[in-house]
């Protein structure tokens, strides 16, 4: 069959790609479009360092193939800062939310989509959402501070 | 075959006939929704260069219904899309909690609960909560679609009851009536992301006197296949779901299982935990019973 020609919105951007049927949107993003923010942790959806919303649903990218991608509104990690860095990722930086980094895209892709799905979850809502996604620097603590707090502040921008 | 090759149907038709070609030529076909089992296996298991066919652009694949007489849940519904509904939260609290218990987030936002049955594993959260709510599988062959319950659709560990060329289009389940709930519990060691060590699902109808006059219990990762419990039903028809009621369809539950010992627990302790799972799914389905 050889590779395949897809066309999808990503970060906004109509983008198309050509890529073997079995090729994972994880490794599209990364090896064909040169979207390497959005990282690889395990490869079978256990950690959640490829978080990125298809069609306004968080999933691993690494379990979706890059030819589903078809016509699919596609959000990766590059599109969350502006001109100037997005509150959630301020707030992981002020509340050391990360250490080596690797899953800190995940962790921010994953709750831009908490919070647009729910601006004030308590803090039981936020472990369960991103129990799918894991950290072995930070202990999370610092992680769950950060949302709450960037929770805060998107909700009551100054 | 030498390559993998995506094919996403527009129609059943067209689904059918591309796997009978497939047949015909000896060639692997295999069915994509939300691939979070297919990929790991793609890259782990099962690397065989086959045709991957993506059931998602299908109309009847992705119906989402509740009507007066039944819930129809489509292959392609993500577990997501089907949680947050909330004439099934009301419906089918148990199903509902059995598929918010399988993977994170971004797992829900894909994984679908046909999914979870065709891949026929033993431990598959969703299946005996299916089996407890009547559930049916709709097949779609050449020759039709036919209905095959949920308790005969799992054959054995990963084995299913499809025949080459047939694929699962979705499940229909009887509409609850006013006054039947189901329940669904699971042991794990942890409180979240994990497989269960046993689980049980339960659907009861009680009368206005709080009295049981129909129930499903369904056992799960305590025997090759999730099975159906006629006589843990039996032991709760006709009483209040009191103590002795519960006590004596748990202890059906751990005659009718026949576990493995793993890594996860031993035959004697899924034995004993399959019990408990029972009575405590049942005082949970009567108490959502009575306060429908």
């Amino acid at each position: 069959m050889g590779k395949m020609h897809v066309t999808s919105r990503i970060n906004g951007e109509l983008r198309e790609f050509l890529c073997e049927p079995n090729q994972t949107l994880l490794d599209v993003l990364r090896d064909e479009l040169g979207l390497t923010g959005t990282k690889e942790g395990c490869g079978s959806g256990d950690c959640g360092a490829c978080s990125v919303v298809v069609n306004d649903r968080l999933v691993c990218s690494c379990l979706v193939l890059g030819v589903e991608a078809q016509n699919a509104e596609i959000e990766t990690i590059e599109g969350v800062a502006g001109e100037e860095l997005h509150p959630i990722q301020q707030k992981f930086l002020e509340h050391a939310a990360l250490q080596c980094g690797i899953c800190t895209p995940g962790f921010i892709v994953a709750t831009k989509a908490l919070l647009a799905k729910n601006p004030d979850p308590d803090e039981e809502t936020i472990r369960y959402w991103l129990a799918g996604n894991l950290c072995r620097c930070t202990g999370y603590d610092k992680i769950i501070r950060a949302v709450q707090d960037a929770a805060k502040t998107l909700a009551h921008p100054a | 075959m030498g390559a993998y090759a995506y094919l996403a149907p527009q129609s059943v038709q067209e689904a059918l006939s591309v796997l009978d070609d497939h047949l015909k030529r000896g060639e692997r076909a295999q069915i994509l929704s939300g691939g979070t089992d297919l990929l790991v296996q793609m890259r782990s298991v099962d690397k065989t260069p086959r045709l991957i066919l993506d059931i998602k652009q299908l109309a009847e694949a992705n119906r989402l219904e509740v009507t007066d007489q039944s819930i129809y849940i489509g292959a392609a519904v993500p577990s997501a899309l089907m949680t947050e509904n909330v004439d099934l939260q009301a419906l089918l609290p148990g199903l509902m909690e059995a598929a918010d218990l399988i993977g994170s987030t971004q797992i829900q936002g894909r994984a679908t609960i046909c999914g979870n049955l065709c891949n026929a594993s033993p431990a598959g959260d969703s299946i005996p909560a299916m089996i407890a709510a009547g559930a049916q599988c709709e097949i779609a062959s050449e020759s039709g679609t036919r209905l095959l319950a949920v308790e005969d659709f799992v054959v054995g560990v990963g084995k299913n009851a499809l025949l080459p060329g047939e694929f699962v289009l979705g499940l229909t389940i009887p509409r609850p009536a006013a006054r039947q709930k189901d329940a669904y519990l699971r042991f794990i060691p942890r409180t979240e992301m994990d497989i269960a060590v046993a689980g049980c699902g339960v659907s009861v109808s009680v009368d206005a006197a709080g009295q049981c006059t129909a129930a499903r219990v369904a056992i799960g990762a305590v025997a090759p296949t999730p099975r159906l419990v006629p006589e843990a039903a039996a032991a709760l028809v006709g009483t209040t779901l009191d103590e002795a009621a519960l006590a004596a369809a748990g202890a059906a539950c751990t005659a009718a299982s026949s576990p493995i010992t793993d890594k996860r627990g031993t035959v004697e302790y899924r034995r004993k935990v399959i019990a408990v799972l029972c009575r405590r799914a049942v005082a949970i389905a009567k108490q959502r019973a009575i306060g429908a």
